[in-house]
């Protein structure tokens, strides 16, 4: 993926509201807004615009407020936007404080078949009134229908006024509604009553609006669940084990259905198009709970195969105790957390980055994992891929750590790429030969380079054979209580986490002259840190940027928050943990680093961490 | 403690088996458990069985939890993979591993405490899944390792060494695989060798999960006066009216049916059930008649034993989900990974 930092070159745009605003579309759950919404984000990603739809979803089926927020910018700065430019006020409910966060001189467009309390007005905004409801019962005979309608009425209403292309909007309806020619119809038909209603009563376009470019020809539209289950798929996944949780379901869902797509294989000599006419090559077991599914994943990978499970924040804390058996035993394991608003059940439909400590340390006693943090789905697939071989190479749990955000987010993402000499590092296996060429195995012994030592699968030669225990062993993989043996082998697992650190993905670092600030963050931090540090620019304050992608971290980490007078350290959980562990593992002095937490549930924007950085340095901004 | 390896000293010349392997190639190491202990009786049991089936060491995995029963799969087959895993997740682990390699025969130890109360859950879905492998539950109705707690399988009134009596209901492993679908279901004495070792054979020929529970009395705190998992209760109140015998396919022409009544249950693998006696109106494939019969029996005090139910032609977890005769572990990377073009043009969709 390119690292470059979006610029900005504000002379190229003679309107500087062109391409570049934000709308929010307030939505009551359930009543299938969320078609209407990702049409209008869809329609403006294949125009070419850098863009983003973030959902804010409540934990519920239906009848909640939902929203919906698309930032469109045409430098590619699409974390989320708190000026909002449009708002969308389709729920009652929530209408007072959706109005409060209208930006001054920005619009508002609501349904006016009912008329609107006065005390809402305000005089800084400008109310657009489409009879929304009133359209679709006069245009509309089925009680459904004239719900659903609303949503692609306001999308229509949308389409004229942000001047979008009336042509992909067609298509996309077309691609969307192939199978169901009524629908197609019903969709085209609300579209246009509210795109004419827009065209005859409001001055179209509006200020803002977007405009094409060439800026996502070679991008995909793609949330991070879908992207980690095609590095999966790609990676050589044969065995999932895994238990229903939000927001970590789709990773599943998605692998099953790649799985049923891409790993089917057609069996000769049975009776085409019957039960037995293809195998799969993969099992996916849904679990009894996380527990399970973390010993199914165990057991496989013990075996030889690559297996994964996919979780959320409690998940890992129940799949705490085998994680410890794996670490010890050295047995690979990949396990994605897309983390979601903790502590317990905490906000299954918000998103947090308080994983953090909990997976660098999961289990009881002395232990310590391989953490990867992506930033957004394009790095989703490449760490998936990644991570199985690190889990093979070092024979231990690699953790993914996604979040909400990212995963179940559409983001604009550079395309999937795939070398197809790609060989997976499948780590230090002895086979038959092997064995033979030996004089003894023993399981612990004669370690690597990496203090990785060679293993075996069930099923081999009978010298390889050995007993794998999660109680205490020496190096020959024997019980013992012997203090000497034991503290032998947990002493080189804490090496071979070590030795990890130049093999987990390098951090990325972008330097700006004259920096005597840093910033330190991580996952889907990454756009809003990049967009604070162009806004601190303009404020006079010059940021160096460093994401961490791995863990254990490389020795750069140390050196970038030694080197700067003042370092950030921006993440989204309340206790700084990611600052935490920094200090914890490179021994840094932990007051060297600020830290910038942000952890309501929402996604980040650049305008808390420009706040925040502003604030400590005493920069008036 | 550590367990000492046993020495290979040739007491006399043992016989071989079809590998030409004897049954010392069938064992491991020495057992560090109780003089005494009914899961010894066991281990040797296993030990004989896979002597006598000749099934190649590497072609076995063998998998426990925690707790004196899940010590013991390092006293056989040391030419087998073993996996001393976590307490109660056994079922996860084989699950997990049955499902890489299908083509090893998986034999679980585990025990009242690891199976009935940490890891029930995960049983009942070991068996709802229909593993294929051996489960043998070593049932002693106490907790040996922490020194003589009550067990999920204790009964009601049954006294502990203190002579404190057991309030809390039992929980029977056979009545419980009856209501979660489990395929094949037997009880068992540690001290029946005989009746032993034809189930679990059978257990290894069935294609799903063979549960075998094995009462096993703990000599150091489930022996006494009172308790109804000693020798002497099992002695006294074992009833053994379902009889089996296990016949390999190789073996069908060569013995010839000796009863005409006999029911014969033809395995997966060809080999065969033969059921010697069963009693009368007893259909060992109607779970509700399985269930009746056990209900009267333990209502009476005696403990059934036996090859109670089973149902041979069931699909294991492989067979519903249609995978490879092979290991899925040995498929090869090339088949699993769909290639760049494929990337690319499933890309279109994320347009």
């Amino acid at each position: 993926m390119t690292t470059t930092l979006p610029q900005r070159h504000e002379s190229d745009a003679a309107n500087p509201k062109v391409n570049n605003f934000a709308l929010k579309l307030a939505n009551v759950n359930g009543t299938g807004s969320a078609s209407a919404n990702s049409l209008l984000m869809q329609a403006i990603f294949r125009m070419g615009i850098p863009v983003s739809g973030k959902n804010l979803f409540p934990s519920n089926i239906q009848g909640l407020p939902t929203w919906y927020e698309i930032r469109v910018n045409k430098w590619g700065f699409t974390a989320r936007a708190l000026d909002y430019d449009l708002m969308v006020a389709m729920n009652s409910q929530t209408y007072a404080e959706d109005i409060a966060e209208v930006a001054s001189g920005g619009y508002l467009l609501y349904d006016s078949s009912w008329p609107l309390d006065a005390g809402l007005a305000r005089e800084d905004v400008t109310f657009l009134g489409v009879p929304l409801a009133k359209m679709c019962l006069e245009n509309f005979s089925s009680s459904r229908e004239r719900v659903l309608m609303k949503n692609i009425a306001y999308a229509g209403a949308l389409v004229a006024l942000l001047d979008l292309d009336l042509d992909v909007i067609a298509t996309l309806l077309t691609e969307s509604y192939s199978r169901n020619e009524k629908l197609l119809a019903s969709n085209q038909k609300a579209l246009r009553l509210g795109y004419d209603y827009a065209r005859e009563n409001f001055e179209c376009p509006l200020e803002f609006h977007v405009a094409p470019m060439d800026e996502t020809a070679h991008s995909i539209l793609i949330d991070g669940n879908t992207a980690s289950a095609l590095g999966c798929l790609y990676a050589g996944a044969t065995v999932a084990g895994w238990y229903p949780i939000t927001p970590a379901t789709a990773l599943m869902d998605n692998f099953t259905a790649l799985c049923a797509k891409y790993r089917r294989e057609p069996v000769d000599s049975v009776i085409p198009g019957g039960p037995n006419s293809y195998q799969n090559n993969y099992l996916i077991l849904q679990a009894e709970d996380e527990i399970a599914a973390i010993g199914m994943v165990l057991g496989a990978s013990w075996s030889g195969a690559r297996a994964f499970t996919s979780t959320s924040g409690p998940g890992i804390s129940l799949m705490s105790e085998l994680l410890g058996l794996a670490y010890y035993t050295e047995i690979p394991a990949v396990i994605f957390d897309v983390q979601r608003t903790g502590p317990s059940t905490g906000m299954p439909t918000r998103t947090q980055q308080a994983d953090i400590l909990l997976c660098a340390y999961a289990s009881h006693g002395d232990t310590k994992h391989i953490l990867l943090f992506p930033a957004n789905p394009h790095e989703c697939f490449e760490f998936a891929v990644t991570s199985f071989d690190l889990a093979e190479r070092y024979q231990t749990p690699v953790f993914v750590l996604s979040d909400l955000d990212i995963g179940m987010n559409d983001w604009v993402v550079p395309e999937l790429t795939w070398d197809d000499d790609f060989v997976p590092d499948r780590g230090r296996v002895l086979d038959d030969r092997d064995l033979s060429e030996i004089v003894e195995f023993f399981r612990y012994a004669n370690a690597d380079e990496d203090f990785v030592t060679a293993r075996t699968v069930p099923g081999s030669a009978e010298k390889g054979a050995y007993f794998i225990r999660g109680s205490g062993h020496d190096k020959f993989g024997k019980y013992t209580e012997a203090p000497a043996d034991y503290q032998e082998v947990v002493d080189r697992l804490k090496k071979k986490h070590a030795a990890a650190a130049h093999s987990v993905p390098a951090p990325l670092e972008i330097r700006r002259p004259g920096s005597k600030v840093g910033i330190i963050t991580l996952g889907s931090c990454d756009l809003a840190v990049r967009e604070a540090i162009e806004e601190l620019s303009a404020l006079g304050v010059e940021c160096d940027f460093l994401r961490v992608r791995g863990f254990p971290f490389a020795p750069r980490v140390r050196e970038f928050v030694e080197g700067h007078e003042h370092c950030f350290v921006v993440e989204q959980n309340r206790d700084a943990q990611l600052r935490s562990l920094i200090a914890l593992e490179t021994e840094v002095d932990i007051n060297r680093m600020h830290p910038v937490v942000h952890y309501g549930g929402f996604p980040l924007s650049a305008v808390q961490v420009v706040h925040a950085v502003t604030e400590k340095l005493e920069v008036p901004s | 403690m550590s367990s000492p390896t046993k020495p290979l000293i040739p007491l006399a010349v043992l016989p071989k088996n079809e590998l030409g392997l004897t049954v010392r190639d069938y064992e491991g190491a020495m057992s560090t458990l109780c003089a005494g202990c009914g899961h010894d009786s066991v281990t040797a049991a296993i030990t004989q069985m896979f002597f006598e089936l000749s099934l190649p060491p590497r072609d076995i995995a063998k998998l426990s939890g925690i707790g004196c029963s899940s010590k013991t799969p390092t006293y056989f087959v040391r030419g087998a993979h073993g996996f001393n895993s976590a307490h109660g997740r056994m079922a996860t682990i084989a699950t997990g591993a049955n499902a890489a390699n299908r083509e090893l025969t998986y034999i679980g130890i585990s025990g009242d405490g690891d199976s009935l109360s940490i890891g029930i859950g995960h049983l009942a879905h070991l068996m709802r899944r229909n593993v294929n492998m051996v489960y043998v539950l070593e049932n002693n109705g106490v907790y040996g390792l922490t020194k003589g707690q009550f067990s999920a399988s204790a009964d009601i009134g049954s006294r502990s060494k203190r002579g404190v009596p057991n309030v809390v209901a039992p929980i029977d492993p056979i009545m419980l695989g009856l209501s979660m679908g489990a395929t094949f279901l037997a009880r068992s004495f540690s001290g029946d060798k005989a009746q032993l070792i034809p189930l679990l054979k059978a257990a290894v020929a069935h294609q799903g999960l063979a549960l075998i529970d094995v009462i096993s009395p703990c000599v150091t705190f489930n022996d006494h006066e009172g308790s109804t998992k000693s020798y002497r209760f099992m002695r006294e109140h074992e009833v053994k009216e379902i009889e089996t015998d296990f016949v390999p396919w190789q073996q069908e022409i060569s013995m010839p049916h000796q009863k005409d009544d006999a029911r014969e249950v033809i395995m997966h693998d060809g080999s065969a059930v033969r059921f010697r006696s069963v009693p009368e109106g007893y259909d060992p494939h109607d779970r509700q008649k399985v269930e009746e019969y056990i209900r009267e029996r333990h209502d009476r005090g005696e403990i059934a034993t036996g090859l109670l139910y089973v149902n041979e032609n069931s699909s294991d977890v492989h067979e519903m989900n249609n995978t490879p005769e092979i290991a899925l572990a040995k498929v090869p990377f090339a088949k699993l990974c769909p290639g760049s073009s494929a990337l690319a043009k499933l890309q279109e969709d994320f347009r």
